[in-house]
């Protein structure tokens, strides 16, 4: 019994129990819970204000909870937070790099405050500059590299005491998505290594290509936890979405798309659940070539962030709401 | 390895990081080279005739002020760079290392000790090459060197609060101005107090910085003394012993 029981809390990377958290008379966590295996990804995935980015810095010991409690590598994140911070990386929300001082001595200031064997930081230093793709930038001031690079650079000084987890608050925000695709394959690669990684995101996309496990944080709380395919499932299935060119199609069209198709009169366009994924898109655009409607576009729409919003919560996120509000 | 061996450490590597912004910014380099040459010339040529010294010449009057002054606005880029990295999300990144947290201020204190350093070596040639001439003794000098080093980390302990203070980096300039300004001005800096009103006369004969600018005057070229001495002596210490707990009772409000 004792056995087993060790064996499973060592495999624990993060836990979170009921992580409570008020600025004023604001609430931005109300209790969250949740594990995190060793060697996983986790994203937490929520719209602007949700709590994700309060949630990392109090696993990151920047921020005491008010309520509740949180180990990371089997420390407590309050009584313990020295040694939490020898075994943890963070990137920030800002990229933290010195303007000022150049991609190499960035990654060896890093490494001395870590306390690293100063005999080892040259060639530690080398490896991450390789790693990252930043050789030749090596010895240029910082405040000259683009967004990519100064977020590459502070990934590679989050990993100078290859720490076995890391935290990424919104690692891809901002990126161009060339950048950004590479940031991806480097995380991919980090977890691949071992790496325990938590990371907050607001993008659907970034968790589903990234993240083994999601959580959907809202209000400061979590809303739901699982894969992402089950969170899709849960937002509902695919759906068939063409866009007409003539508004006069729109009765027709909407028929032969079958009973529970729906349209918006203002948009022309027409949706339908993908009940046979790609095949459904197939046969909907046999059917209105054979009628002879022209359209203007035709997709098959995975569900959003938005759609799993909805679904779980019945509001949109806060942003869809606002921009909605503009359009009205 | 012990505790405070690693504070210290920190603080070094922190230190190196602040002096290369120095020697890298060329905002720096320019205030830390030009400032004190052109008040040394400003005061000895627009104001120097003008002013009665008495038995002292200006140039001989001017030295001690002008050093005391520019060690004074050396200190605000204390306040400056600690606000800036206050602002900045490399804090954060500081802060979720296994390091000694102090070393974020120490470090930016070391590199204005270093700063200070290089002004007074410019603001002494340039004080010979407008007619400065002391007649210190080794031992003069010395307990100038010494009373300088400490009055650079008095006023700097004290920037540093005010870095911890201010929300941007356009009110750490100003709080620099606004209070650095008066003090060097209500003062024995530039002018003797003697003509002053009676009320800025008081403020200015009892201030810490006229007790350390009379002490290092009489040192270098020989005016009197009197309590200045070791009254600067006790206003420096006094402003570390204070300001060094509030700094970081400060460091610890801002973090949370």
């Amino acid at each position: 019994m004792a056995t087993k029981h060790s064996r499973i809390s060592a495999s624990v990377a993060i836990q979170a129990k009921g992580l409570r958290k008020s600025y004023g008379e604001q609430q931005v966590l109300k209790g969250v819970d949740f594990t995190l295996e060793q060697g996983s990804i986790l994203a937490l995935l929520g719209p602007n204000g949700a709590g994700k980015t309060t949630t990392i810095r109090i696993l990151s010991t920047l921020l005491k909870p008010d309520e509740g409690s949180a180990s990371v590598n089997g420390f407590d994140v309050v009584k313990k937070s020295a040694q939490v911070r020898a075994s943890i990386g963070l990137t920030g929300q800002f990229a933290a790099v010195d303007d000022y001082m150049t991609g190499r001595e960035n990654i060896l200031m890093i490494g001395q405050l870590y306390h690293l064997p100063a005999e080892d930081l040259p060639e530690r230093t080398r490896d991450l500059l390789e790693q990252f793709d930043l050789v030749d930038a090596a010895d240029r001031p910082a405040r000259t590299y683009s967004g990519g690079m100064k977020r590459r650079l502070d990934l590679a000084m989050s990993l100078v005491a290859s720490p076995a987890i890391l935290f990424l608050d919104e690692p891809t925000t901002g990126l161009d998505p060339r950048s950004r695709l590479a940031l991806w394959h480097m995380i991919k690669e980090l977890a691949r290594g071992g790496t325990t990684i938590l990371l907050t995101t607001q993008y659907m996309e970034e968790a589903e290509y990234l993240a083994d496990n999601v959580i959907v944080i809202d209000h400061g709380q979590v809303i739901a936890e699982g894969t992402v395919s089950e969170l899709k499932a849960q937002a509902g299935a695919e759906r068939v979405e063409v866009t007409l060119k003539r508004a006069k199609d729109l009765h027709v069209v909407r028929k032969l798309a079958g009973a529970e198709a729906s349209s918006d009169e203002e948009t022309l366009m027409v949706t339908a659940p993908a009940r046979k994924g790609a095949e459904s898109l197939y046969e909907l655009l046999g059917k209105l070539n054979t009628a002879k409607i022209p359209l203007e576009s035709a997709a098959l729409r995975r569900p959003t962030l938005d759609d799993v919003f909805l679904a779980l919560t019945g509001h949109a996120t806060e942003e869809e709401a606002a921009k909605e509000a503009k359009h009205a | 390895m012990h505790n405070l061996t690693w504070a210290f450490k920190d603080s070094v590597v922190l230190a190196r990081r602040s002096i290369l912004h120095i020697l890298r910014s060329f905002d720096q380099v320019m205030s830390l080279i030009m400032f004190p040459i052109m008040f040394m010339l400003l005061n000895r040529y627009v104001l120097g005739g003008a002013i009665d010294t008495g038995k002292v010449s200006y140039a001989n009057y001017l030295f001690a002020g002008i050093l005391v002054q520019t060690l004074a606005f050396g200190a605000n880029y204390t306040t400056i760079n600690l606000a800036v990295d206050m602002k900045e999300g490399i804090i954060d990144r500081f802060r979720s290392l296994p390091m000694h947290n102090a070393a974020v201020v120490v470090g930016h204190i070391i590199s204005d000790l270093f700063r200070n350093i290089i002004s007074g070596l410019i603001i002494v040639l340039v004080g010979f090459v407008i007619g400065f001439r002391p007649n210190a003794s080794a031992g003069e000098w010395l307990l100038v060197a010494l009373l300088a080093i400490l009055f650079t980390l008095a006023i700097s302990w004290l920037s540093a609060i005010l870095g911890l203070l201010v929300k941007s980096l356009e009110a750490a300039q100003w709080m620099g101005f606004i209070i650095i300004f008066p003090l060097t001005f209500i003062s024995s800096a530039f002018v003797p107090t003697n003509t002053m009103p009676s009320v800025l006369r008081v403020f200015a004969e009892n201030q810490p910085l006229t007790h350390v600018i009379d002490t290092m005057r009489a040192w270098l070229v020989g005016t009197s003394l009197d309590n200045s001495g070791w009254l600067s002596f006790v206003w420096c210490i006094a402003i570390i012993i204070v300001s060094v707990p509030v700094t970081a009772w400060l460091f610890r409000r801002r973090s949370n």
